[in-house]
Formats: C-alpha cells, sequence, structure tokens
C-alpha cells in the first residue's frame, strides 16, 4: 500500500469526527459519499447511471437505471426532463438544402457536465442519438447519465466517465447501425415488393386499356409507382449512407472499441463470439427468408404505433453489452472521488515498480497485464480485426463499399487502402514515432488538430459546464473549447497516428499525412521529459515515507481543490491522466534538462516488458557516499514545493549529478501508454475481453479478501504467542503447514497467514487451504503455505511420516495442540510486523499496516538486489570475501536489519533476482530454497 | 575418482535404527542448500551420464533417455526409441572427427538394440540391432576410437557403428561390465570370472580388427561386482559381499612388485568401498582399512565417490546422500573391532595367478565424519553425479531427478546475471 485512503482524509479534514460506522467496510470504498461533503441535501446514497430517452410521443422519459434500485426517492422524470433539456446538436435527418435525398447526419456524442440544486444531483451527460426507420426524422435523441451527489466527482473524474460512456454508446450505436440496416433491407424488400405488384397493375391496366385515354386509376397507379421508386432510391440511399459509415468508422482507428474483442474471445457477458455470430446469421437468414409486404408508399403515422423500445432498436446482444459495460462503469465509480483518485495513483505506482510488486501486490493485476501486453502484440492490429469476415460477408456491403463517390468531401472518408504488410513492418517504427504522444500537452496541439479536421463534418465533442449553483473551478477543462476533442487520449493518438502513417495511397489525405509528420518532431521533443523516473524503490526508509506524506498531500490537494499545482504532480513523478497539462512547461523542461537525449533512447524500448532498469555502473564512488549523498537530495526536494517549472529540471539534474544511487527506473513509454489507458479505460483499449473496465472485479475481490484477511490476522497475532516465528518462516521461503482435524480453523489460519506469503511465482500456486494427501518433494517447491488434514488413518499416518522426513523443509504449526516447530525467530522487524499487544483494532487496517511495512522491505530488497558492488567485486583485486563483508555490512549498517531480518531481505532479492531473470525457465520447477538450521518447538 | 557397486545379499542384517548415524538438521559444513526436482521420467532412473559441464543424460527403465541443462534445469531433449528398459548409457567424448562440441551418447537397452543419439539435435544416428541378447554394458576406448558392447559376446564397433570384431558367445553368463586397461587390453567380468581380452587392429585401411582372449582370472568365490584399474599393472576386482580382491594384472614380463607398490603410493591412495550399510576406506599404502563407518546408511549403499571437494558422497536405498569427510582421528585409539575380520585383501605373492587371502590387522588411524544429508527422494537414489559449479544430481527410483546446489553460489551466479542482463539492456538501449 502507497497510500492509505484513509490517512488522506484524515489529514486534510482536521474536524473529521465521525467513526467508521460499518466496521467491516474499509474507508470510503464502500461509503456513497464522503463525510464532511457538503452535499447533504441529495435525495439519494448512491451513484447510479440512468438512461433515458427524448421520446417524440410523451417527451422525456427515463428507461433505466443502472442499478436498477438505486434512485431512492429521486425524481427520475424530473431529472431526465432536466437532462434532456440540454440543448445539444441534434441530429437531423431530412432534406439538407441542395440535395433532394435525406441525409443522414452521423453526429458525434455530446458530453455535458450539470448540476441541480434541487436534486442535489451533479451528472455527467452523454447524449446519443439512434436511428429508427419509424422515427420522426430517423433519428431518436437519447442520452446515458451517471449521477452522483458529488459534484467534484464528476468533476475530476471526467475523462473517465467519458471514455467510458464513448465506449458504451459506441457500441449501443454500433448495434442501432446494424439493426437499422436490418430493417432498411427489410424496408427495401417490401417496396421491390411493392413496385412489382403496381407494376403488373399497370401493365395489366395498359393492356385492358383500349380507349387511348389514361383513366383516373392508372394515373394514380402511376404516380404511386413512381413514388414507391422513389422511396427505393432513398432507401437504399439510406442504406447506403448507414453502411458506409459503419465501415468507415471501422478505418478510423478512433473506433475499435470493441468489436475485436468480440473475434476473439468470449465476452463476459455470456454471449460469446459464436453467439454473436450465430445471432448475425440469424439475422441474416431472417432478412432472406423475409416474405415482404405490400407497402403503401406513405410513411406510418407515428403516433400511431408504438415506437421500438431501446433494446429492439439495438440488437439485443449490442444491448445487454452496453448495459454490461454500465455496470462495470458504476461498479468502477462507487466510492468517494478520494478513494477513487487514490487508488488511481496507487496503481500508477504500482506499475511502476513492477521489479517488486509481485512479491505482495494484486498479482492478478499485473499478470494480466503483461498477458493482454503479449496477446496485443501477437495479435493481428484491431484496425483489421475490425474488418472481420462477418462485415465483409454482409450482403451488398462489398459492393456499396467500392463506389466512394458518396463521401468524397469529407476528409475522414477518404478511402483508405489497408496494406497489412506495410503495416506490420511499420508497426514498430510508427510506435516509436508516436511515444513522443505520451505526454498529455505534448499532443495537446496535435488534439486541435484532431478537432479540426472532425470539425468538417461533425460537431465534434462539445463539453458544457453547466454548473447551477457555483461555477465549478475546474483548470481542467479550462483548455478545452468546444473544437478541441479532448476525448482524445494520449494512447488513442498513438494509434491513430499509426493508423495515419498506415494510409498508403490516397491523394486526398496528403494534407493529413503531412499535418502528421510535421508533427512529430516536435512532439518528440516535447513529450520527451515526461520520463517516468521511478524512485520510491531506491529510497532509504526517510526518504519513502516523505515520499508518501507528499502523495497524501498532493492527494488532499486533489480532493479538496482543483487548483493544484502541477508541481506536486510532477515532484511525486505520476501524472494523472485526468490532467490536461499546459503545453509550455514539459517544453522548457526539454531545454533545460541535460538528461534529455539518454531519457529518449531508453524509451523506445518497447520489448521490455518489466521495466527499464539503469544502473550506470559507477566505480568511482563508495557504497557509503552514495548513500549518504541521498539525503541532501532529500532536503532539496523539501524545498523543491511551490516552485513551479523548475522543479522538474532541478529533479532531473539531481539524476544526472549523482548517478550513484543508480537505480532509476524508467518505464518504456508504451508501457506507460498502456498504464494510462487501462486505467482510464479508454476507447479503444482492444485488449480486454469485455469492453467494460477489466481490473473492478479483481480490484473488489482484492478488497473483500484484504479485509478478512486483515482481520484473520490481527485474530491470529493475537491469540497465538508465536505468530512471530510463524510469519518469519514465511517471510523466509519456508514452508509453513498448518496441521489440524477442523477443515474450518486450518482454513482460517491459513487465510489469516497467506497476507505474508510472498508470491513467488507467477502462478499463485503457493496457498494451499486443505491437502489431504501426504507431502511430495515437488510439493515443497511451489507451495508455501499449506493446511494439512490430521486423521486417523493409514492415510493419516502417511501424511504425518511425509511430514517427519521432510521436517527440514518446513515449519509445521499444530492447530490441535497449538504448537509450532519451526527455526526461532531473532529479530526486530516481525515484532514490530506482528504485535501482539498492537492498538490496531480494524482488520483492514492492520492489512495495510502489514502491507506498508512489506512494502518497506520490498524496496529494501529491491536496493539490495540493485546494488553493483553489493555482489560483484568493484574491480578484479577485491576478493569474494570483501565483497561479501560489503554485504553484511550494507544489510546490517544501512538498512538496519539485524540478525534474522537481513534473511528475509535477502530472500526477497532472490525472488527479485529470479524474477527478473525470468526464472524459472518455462515448464521447469521453481527452486527450494532451504537453510539447515535446527527447529524448536512453540507452544502458547 | 572410484565407482563402487556393490551388493551386499546377505548382510541385510536386522540393524538397530539408532546405531545408525544421525545428523540433526544443523549441518554448516553441508553446502546444498537449494534443490530443484526434475520431472520427465515415468519410471525408474538408474543412469546419468555426465556429458559436458553443463548437460547431463539420464535413463531409466521407462526407456526414454533425457537431456538436461544442469543449470537451469531444463530439458533439452527427450530421446524416444527403446521399448524396453535401458541397460546401460555411455558418452561418446569428443572425437576428432565430430565437431568438438558435437557429443554422442550409445544408449543400450533389453530390447536388444543400441541406440546412437547425436546430443545436439536429439536426433537418432544408428540403431543397431543385430544383438541376440540384450547389451549389459557398454564401453567407450576413446584413443581407438572404438566402443564395445559386453552381452553374449563382446563386440567392438567403430564410430560409424560398424562391427569390427567381437569374441565368442559366453556359455552360461552375460557380460556384466569392462574395464579399458593399457596396451588395448580389455577385462570383463563374466560371472565369478574376469576375462581379458586384447585388441588388435590388423589394418587401418580396413578396419579390420580382431580381438583374442589372454587370459582368463577365475576361481573367484562368488559374482564379481565391482572391476577397477588401480594403475597399469593392477585392476582390483571386488566380489562377494566381504571380500575385496587386488590383484596385479600382469601383462607378460613386468610382474614388478615394486613397480606396483611405488605406483600406488604416488597415485591413489585411498580405495572407497561401500559394503552392505557400511562405507570402508581401504589404504593401499598401508594395505588396511584406515577408516570406517559400518552403518553409514539405514540400506544398502548403491553408490559411493569421492568428490572433487574432498567429500565422500554415499547414497542408498534408504533414499538419502550423505556427505562424508574423511577426518584425522585424534591418535591414541587403536581399532579393535572384530569387523575386520571380513576384509580380505589379495596381495601380489610368489604365484601371481592365484589370490593369497591374508587378514590384516588394520589400524584406524581416520574417521569418517558425517557431515550432511540430503533428503529429498522418496525411493532408493540409484546414483550421483557431480558437477563443479553446478552441485550434484541424483536420480531415484522414485521417477525423480534432483538438482541439489550450494544456495549462495547460486545467490551470486543469480546477481552476476542479472548485472549482466542489465548492462545488455543498457546497450540496447543506447543503440537504439
Amino acid at each position: 500500500m502507497i497510500t492509505a485512503p484513509d490517512v488522506v482524509a484524515l489529514t486534510h479534514e482536521d474536524d473529521y469526527e465521525e467513526q467508521y460506522r460499518d466496521d467491516s467496510m474499509p474507508p470510503f470504498q464502500f461509503q456513497p459519499e464522503n463525510p464532511w461533503s457538503k452535499t447533504a441535501t441529495a435525495k439519494f446514497e448512491k451513484d447510479f447511471i440512468l438512461i433515458s430517452e427524448f421520446s417524440e410521443q410523451v417527451g422525456p422519459q427515463p428507461l433505466l437505471t443502472i442499478p436498477e434500485n438505486a434512485r431512492d426517492n429521486f425524481d427520475l422524470n424530473y431529472f431526465s426532463l432536466r437532462i434532456m433539456s440540454v440543448d445539444y446538436q441534434a441530429s437531423f435527418v431530412g432534406h439538407p438544402p441542395g440535395t433532394s435525398y435525406p441525409k443522414l447526419n452521423f453526429v458525434e456524442d455530446s458530453k455535458v457536465v450539470l448540476g441541480d440544486s434541487k436534486e442535489g444531483a451533479f451528472a455527467y451527460v452523454h447524449h446519443l442519438t439512434l436511428y429508427d426507420l419509424e422515427a420522426r426524422g430517423f433519428v431518436r435523441p437519447f442520452c446515458v447519465a451517471y449521477i452522483s451527489a458529488d459534484e467534484n466527482k464528476i468533476m475530476q473524474q471526467f475523462q473517465e466517465l467519458s471514455d467510458d460512456f464513448s465506449k458504451a454508446s459506441e457500441c449501443l450505436k454500433t448495434g442501432n447501425r446494424k439493426a437499422f440496416a436490418t430493417e432498411l433491407e427489410k424496408k427495401l424488400q417490401d417496396l421491390e415488393y411493392t413496385r412489382n405488384v403496381l407494376h403488373n397493375e399497370t401493365e395489366i391496366q395498359k393492356r385492358s386499356n383500349d380507349k387511348g385515354y389514361y383513366s383516373s386509376v392508372a394515373i394514380e397507379k402511376a404516380n404511386e409507382l413512381a413514388n414507391v421508386e422513389k422511396c427505393i432510391i432513398e432507401h437504399e440511399d439510406l442504406l447506403m449512407q448507414i453502411r458506409t459509415y459503419s465501415h468507415k468508422k471501422t478505418k478510423d482507428a478512433h473506433y475499435f472499441s470493441y468489436e475485436p474483442e468480440y473475434g476473439t474471445e468470449p465476452s463476459d457477458t455470456g454471449l460469446g463470439h459464436q453467439s454473436n455470430e450465430s445471432c448475425d446469421k440469424i439475422n441474416f437468414s431472417n432478412s432472406r427468408s423475409y416474405t415482404p409486404k405490400f407497402t403503401r408508399a406513405k410513411s406510418a403515422k407515428c403516433f400511431e404505433k408504438k415506437l421500438k423500445t431501446l433494446e429492439e432498436l439495438c440488437d439485443s446482444y449490442f444491448f445487454n453489452q452496453t448495459l454490461e459495460q454500465l455496470k462495470q462503469v458504476e461498479k468502477f465509480f462507487r466510492g468517494d472521488v478520494c478513494y477513487l483518485i487514490t487508488s488511481q495513483i496507487e496503481k500508477l505506482l504500482l506499475q511502476q515498480q513492477r521489479l517488486t510488486s509481485f512479491l505482495f501486490e494484486d498479482t492478478l493485476f499485473f499478470d494480466k497485464e503483461r498477458t493482454e501486453k503479449q496477446q496485443r502484440c501477437d495479435k493481428p492490429l484491431p484496425v483489421f480485426n475490425i474488418l472481420s469476415p462477418k462485415d465483409l460477408e454482409h450482403p451488398c456491403l462489398s459492393n456499396e463499399a467500392a463506389s466512394f463517390e458518396s463521401y468524397k468531401s469529407c476528409v475522414e472518408s477518404v478511402p483508405i487502402k489497408l496494406d497489412q504488410q506495410v503495416n506490420e513492418e511499420s508497426y514498430h517504427g510508427t510506435v516509436a514515432d508516436s511515444i513522443p504522444c505520451k505526454n498529455p500537452p505534448g499532443a495537446s496541439d496535435y488534439l486541435e488538430l484532431e478537432g479540426k479536421e472532425k470539425g468538417s463534418v461533425s460537431s465534434g465533442e462539445s463539453i458544457e459546464v453547466l454548473g447551477t449553483e457555483k461555477s465549478c473551478p475546474a483548470p481542467i477543462f479550462s483548455k478545452s473549447d468546444s473544437q478541441t476533442n479532448l476525448q482524445c487520449q494520449h494512447p488513442e493518438i498513438v494509434r491513430r497516428k499509426f493508423v495515419v502513417t498506415k494510409r498508403t495511397n490516397s491523394e486526398d489525405s496528403i494534407e493529413v499525412l503531412c499535418t502528421t509528420e510535421s508533427l512529430i518532431p516536435e512532439d518528440f521533443k516535447a513529450t520527451c521529459p515526461s520520463a517516468i523516473y521511478e524512485e520510491d524503490n531506491t529510497l532509504d526508509n526517510e526518504e519513502e515515507k516523505q515520499l508518501s506524506t507528499d502523495l497524501v498531500q498532493s492527494d488532499a490537494n486533489l480532493n479538496h481543490s482543483n487548483g493544484f499545482s502541477k508541481a506536486d504532480f510532477e515532484n511525486n513523478t505520476i501524472m494523472l491522466p485526468v490532467l490536461s497539462e499546459p503545453v509550455d512547461s514539459p517544453c522548457c523542461i526539454g531545454k533545460e534538462s541535460p538528461n534529455f537525449t539518454k531519457s529518449v533512447s531508453t524509451f523506445v524500448t518497447e520489448e521490455y516488458n518489466d521495466g527499464v532498469v539503469n544502473v550506470p555502473p559507477q566505480r568511482s564512488k563508495t557504497i557509503d557516499q552514495i548513500f549518504h549523498s541521498d539525503f541532501p537530495q532529500q532536503d532539496d526536494r523539501n524545498g523543491l514545493y511551490g516552485a513551479d517549472d523548475q522543479v522538474l529540471s532541478t529533479y532531473e539534474k539531481k539524476y544526472s549529478d549523482v548517478p550513484g544511487t543508480g537505480e532509476t527506473v524508467q518505464i518504456p513509454v508504451d508501457e506507460y501508454l498502456d498504464n494510462m489507458s487501462y486505467i482510464s479505460a479508454s476507447l479503444c483499449s482492444d485488449r480486454t475481453p469485455s469492453p467494460a473496465l477489466p481490473n473492478c472485479p479483481i480490484k473488489r475481490l482484492s478488497g473483500k479478501h484484504k479485509k478478512q484477511s486483515g482481520r484473520n490476522s490481527l485474530w491470529f497475532i493475537r491469540q497465538y504467542s508465536f505468530a512471530q516465528q510463524a510469519i518469519f518462516s514465511l517471510l523466509t521461503g519456508r514452508m509453513l503447514v498448518i496441521v489440524g482435524e477442523q477443515e474450518g480453523k486450518v482454513k482460517k489460519l491459513v487465510n489469516a497467514l497467506s497476507t505474508f506469503v510472498p508470491n513467488c511465482g507467477s502462478d499463485s500456486d503457493s496457498i494451499k487451504q486443505w491437502v489431504t494427501f501426504p507431502l511430495h518433494i515437488n510439493h515443497l517447491q511451489t507451495w508455501k503455505l499449506i493446511g494439512l488434514q490430521r486423521i486417523a488413518s493409514p492415510l493419516g499416518t502417511s501424511i504425518l511420516h511425509s511430514l517427519n522426513r521432510y521436517s527440514r523443509y518446513i515449519s509445521i504449526l499444530d492447530c490441535d495442540n497449538k504448537t509450532l516447530r519451526c527455526p526461532q525467530y531473532k529479530g526486530l522487524l516481525i515484532t514490530r510486523l506482528a504485535d501482539h499487544r498492537t492498538q490496531i483494532k480494524r482488520g483492514s487496517t492492520y492489512y495495510m499496516h502489514v502491507h506498508n511495512m512489506l512494502t518497506q522491505l520490498c524496496s529494501q530488497a529491491f536496493l539490495y538486489t540493485f546494488c553493483h558492488h553489493l555482489h560483484l567485486p568493484v574491480d578484479e583485486r577485491e576478493t569474494e570475501e570483501s565483497v561479501t563483508c560489503r554485504r553484511v555490512n550494507f544489510l546490517k549498517h544501512h538498512l538496519g536489519l539485524m540478525n534474522d531480518d537481513s534473511k528475509i531481505v535477502q530472500y526477497f532479492a532472490d525472488l527479485i533476482k529470479m524474477r527478473y531473470l525470468h526464472e524459472p525457465a518455462k515448464g521447469v520447477n521453481p527452486v527450494l530454497r532451504f537453510n539447515y538450521t535446527s527447529s524448536s518447538v512453540f507452544k502458547i | 575418482m572410484l565407482r563402487w557397486l556393490l551388493g551386499g545379499r546377505d548382510v541385510q542384517e536386522p540393524v538397530e535404527k539408532s546405531l545408525v548415524l544421525c545428523i540433526g538438521d544443523e549441518q554448516p559444513q553441508n553446502p546444498y542448500t537449494e534443490l530443484r526436482v526434475l520431472k520427465g521420467h515415468s519410471d525408474i532412473v538408474r543412469f546419468m551420464a555426465w556429458i559436458d559441464d553443463l548437460r547431463f543424460a539420464s535413463a531409466g527403465d521407462d526407456g526414454v533417455v533425457f537431456v538436461w541443462n544442469v543449470q537451469t534445469g531444463e530439458r533439452l531433449h527427450e530421446l524416444r526409441g527403446h521399448s524396453r528398459p535401458i541397460t546401460a548409457i555411455a558418452v561418446f567424448p569428443s572425437v576428432l572427427q565430430l565437431q568438438p562440441e558435437s557429443r554422442h551418447l550409445l544408449t543400450a537397452s533389453s530390447d536388444k538394440t543400441v541406440i546412437i543419439w547425436d546430443l545436439n539435435t536429439g536426433t537418432q544416428i544408428y540403431l543397431l540391432t543385430e544383438f541376440q541378447s540384450s547389451v549389459k554394458c557398454l564401453m567407450i576406448i576413446e584413443r581407438l576410437d572404438v566402443w564395445l558392447s559386453g552381452g553374449d559376446k563382446v563386440c567392438t564397433w567403430n564410430c560409424q557403428a560398424e562391427l569390427l570384431c567381437k569374441t565368442t558367445c559366453f556359455k552360461d553368463a552375460d557380460v556384466s561390465s569392462m574395464i579399458e586397461l593399457p596396451k588395448n587390453n580389455i577385462a570383463a567380468v563374466v560371472r565369478k570370472d574376469v576375462v581379458i581380452f586384447k585388441l588388435i587392429p590388423l589394418s587401418s585401411e580396413t578396419q579390420a580388427w580382431k580381438i583374442i582372449e589372454m587370459r582368463r582370472l577365475s576361481n573367484h568365490e562368488d559374482d564379481i561386482r565391482a572391476l577397477i584399474t588401480i594403475n597399469d599393472l593392477s585392476i582390483f576386482i571386488a566380489h562377494v559381499v566381504a571380500h575385496l580382491y587386488l590383484m596385479p594384472f600382469n601383462l607378460g614380463n613386468a610382474p614388478l612388485e615394486d613397480a606396483f607398490y611405488t605406483a600406488q603410493l604416488e597415485r591413489r591412495r585411498n580405495i572407497f568401498a561401500a559394503i552392505g550399510t557400511g562405507i570402508y576406506v581401504y589404504n593401499l599404502q598401508t594395505k588396511t582399512v584406515i577408516a570406517y563407518q559400518q552403518l553409514a546408511h539405514d540400506s544398502r549403499v548403491l553408490h559411493i565417490a569421492k568428490l572433487p571437494n574432498n567429500q565422500l558422497v554415499s547414497c542408498s536405498e534408504d533414499g538419502s546422500v550423505r556427505l562424508w569427510e574423511l577426518q584425522e582421528l585424534p591418535p591414541a585409539e587403536p581399532a579393535t573391532s572384530g569387523l575386520f575380520n571380513m576384509w580380505g585383501i589379495g596381495r601380489p605373492n610368489k604365484q601371481q595367478n592365484q589370490m593369497a587371502k591374508r587378514k590384516l590387522e588394520c589400524s584406524v588411524l581416520k574417521t569418517l565424519e558425517l557431515i550432511g544429508d540430503l533428503i529429498g527422494h522418496s525411493g532408493a537414489v540409484r546414483m550421483f553425479l557431480y558437477f563443479k559449479d553446478h552441485g550434484m544430481v541424483t536420480c531415484s527410483t522414485d521417477h525423480l531427478i534432483i538438482l541439489w546446489k550450494d544456495g549462495e553460489m547460486e545467490s551470486q551466479f543469480r546477481s552476476k546475471k542479472l548485472f549482466q542482463k542489465l548492462e545488455q539492456e543498457e546497450q540496447y538501449a543506447a543503440s537504439l
């Protein structure tokens, strides 16, 4: 744990007196509102998502909320009216001047934040339009709103909300386009049929007509026929528009939000790819087997018939998909904004700590990220995925797509030829090119360009802040005008560029090409200083504490005033994706920074999954000097607060001046981008099976787990006087076997101790709750904490026999007799870690306490591992003994580890080494480390 | 290094457990603090062969041969070709014609075939099927670029797997082991006899060889269990559990007793013998047992060897491996045990073909100190291999192979690798 949210809160709010109401809840994680919030007038407890429609029949009406019962006594109808009444660029289908056919206007969604004093609610409102053949002007306006009582939350999380909602909206719209196309096809068939019927009738009339003049009936028929023919042309045009649109969209790398996911993995909604396909098939077969009806050319009156539901409008698969997404969004944004932001920061920091974080942090999270990254590398680019066979097989699409005349006019619809080979070759290059875009400010001019480009077609995404009571002091949006496309996030830009460079032959897109490429060098310059230096690991205890307090402060700033200074963030080496920072500062840093070129070169190493660690070989300084030299810097840093632009440069100088500190970790850029997009769950995330935020289920799970195991741990250290010995065994990698008759009791103990098990492999197999067979030597390698059944049977005897045989490798906790057999622990560290007289009352707090100490240990282990001189001689003359001596000295005097405490750090260091070297190789068992030390028996 | 395989049929006297030497968990001199289990075999692993500093091969009753990397524990090759248990393996050393790093492995199986494998690619090179009975032992004479197979007869082959010559069939027994003697001589054990053959190359062009029987050393009371070369002039024969014979091997005209003694003085001084559950150290110079440990293991000792680091290692049917060190005994303790009644020592007398058995009064000068034991296997440990930089490998009837390493050394090694990797990455980054 890097920062504890409750600390954040306490440090900021002095008059915080309210005790935690629910002991079982970690602070703020599930609490709906912050206790000192001024929005006590809110009529609802929890945030929720509302979908409403501006119905042409009844006006604004709420359709559904997520979660379903969240509204309490909140006036949904009123609020729907409120949010739907916001003026936005409603799409309009009709006959624009100069054209004879109705034209579909493909508008972008609009995003609005608004507040309502009556309900005490603030909302992020996302408007979108869906097409309906039967609706007036073919359009039906909808909106999806995130409603919260906390204005700050909406403002702070605007970017994330916007991204998530755009994704959901895109999902809806895709389904809608599909449904609309199907509907149009049916309609066309009807019309064709009608025309044939009418044609036949006219022919009959003609033939039967011998009088030489046309009867009124015949004239009427002819008119009708003409009408139908006009209708057919109109509908064909519409159909072409809708299809080319979706096709066009796919080429726009902006929007490959979820389609590839369908293609690659079954989605989490249970509707997998196959069902999707089959669903398509059904649709196609439906449309083919559709028996045309005779229709009147006149459109039916809207008011007479029931309008389609949202689900019908969007194809139920897509509808459910969207709901699922929105549910995830709702889950993700639960809780106080302070908690959200803290966890975001925490995650960012953790991702920079890949080298050590596997030990005690959520391995699932990191592993998942890694595998995703690999998948992403393996996968063909999403751009191609989206042109899936499904799309291509679509009847008449290929024909229609071939005629590009209809959208010659706009830049976006320039025919783009995609060449897979070119693309794959250029992938690395383009990634490297686009790396500079990682920094929001650096990319912002590019953003504007994007906005303009887009402006020709649509109104762009406009953001209006309709603060009703008071205007929001939001520097976030200060830069944004209606032309700026805030939605464009860094990762997107990367991909966008990438797409642009892929346009191989297109005369029309020359302009685009030029602008983009000419931008590159500049971007490069501007953004390089955003090197993320990770330094927490290298810090001494004091420094780390300092850092964490820094964090706390900046968090506090974040929460309660938007006017935090950029320096705070830079100083803490965090970049929040939420922030769009001023353009100028990185530029000047870029000029000033002496380190500049060097850091650039290290960025481009995209293949390092675990981050690049640079340890400049340093021969002149002794260890002592190196570590003493840390302290003056420490002091420097305190003085840096408030300084604005100087901060970074001084900061960088520090690193360039003192290469001896060595362990500056530079995260490769694309990884950084990944992280960013991961957190903000950006629109173009193509890596996750579910379009929804991928990390939230895990997070919630681990939240519960933390709470539970924290409470159990607390119970354990209070109940068992030998807890420290047991924990020592776990922390030095010695397997701990908990033997007992009662499964529940054993499992509880396993759970209590699981907090202390370093995760030594990517597979989290190290904990087994209940084992009922004799141990074998290869179990000892993987398992670190197990519960073992004690039974009176031959099997039980052989179980005990195996324990006896391997007794030198394991510690045994007898749950029934409350005895422990393990090597004795002599040290101080665990005494602090597991003090049975601890004043900590709550499980989650204790969990955080433990994690705090373990993180500290990890950083010590990191330092120990990556200190060159501790492991290798400074020059050839130096003997192995003097290196060993230095090592021992370091552990003792610099890290302050006495006796057995150093063993823990050494064990961690070995794990870090193995992890870094990717040991063990695939298919090879991990090693079992052990010591030949005698064990003693402890009793309560 | 001596290799000693002893079978004790009738020494399995009921031994009280308490008598067996035990060592606690505290073993400061035991360097092996890291282990890694290698899984792969599906039956008893009987043989391991040293290939080079990084690789070894293992084979057993499942008929499969695995080639392992001793450093990482990776399985490099899986050699499948035999349908029955493997009876002997041998590694062709780097022969001149071959690439320096190219090694060949010979495997013999009870399916009456011998296969020659390329160890670099893991492919079969030759498959020899013209055997009447299964081959029990393989021997490679690097000097002559030939190899011999011992079964119901001794056959000589060249590297291209062409039969050069063969002996007549032995009547009722197979060759169970062979050793190379100087001057193109070979000693082969056929049950109670030791037969000495001489290999004669007839002409180098035609690759025609002749093998003739030189001498047959018979009159042994029981099957011969082990055969080792002491020096150019003598071989060491061990048979019936309790009797060890040392006999000079006379190649015609040089039966010099002086040479016999002096040569031994300079070179190998001690013979380590495992008899039943005990370990004995016999000094060739004084011709006495200088140290012994009657109950070294709970069960039969299967393999014993002196390692370059001066440790004596023994592995046993009880599933443990023990490390011993030969230490000087405080002087005033004469051995009074009647144990040495079972010791006989063959000594060259006037009659050279005859084994003179004589009891020796021995004085125990040294002691075998148990400095550590390795527990891991759950079945009999068949044999072990020692690697200078990578510790020890043991194989066992529990189908497993375990790598035992010095944890400290490994940790250092990993640090070294880590900084190498860092440096590489830095260079790579700089080159971009």
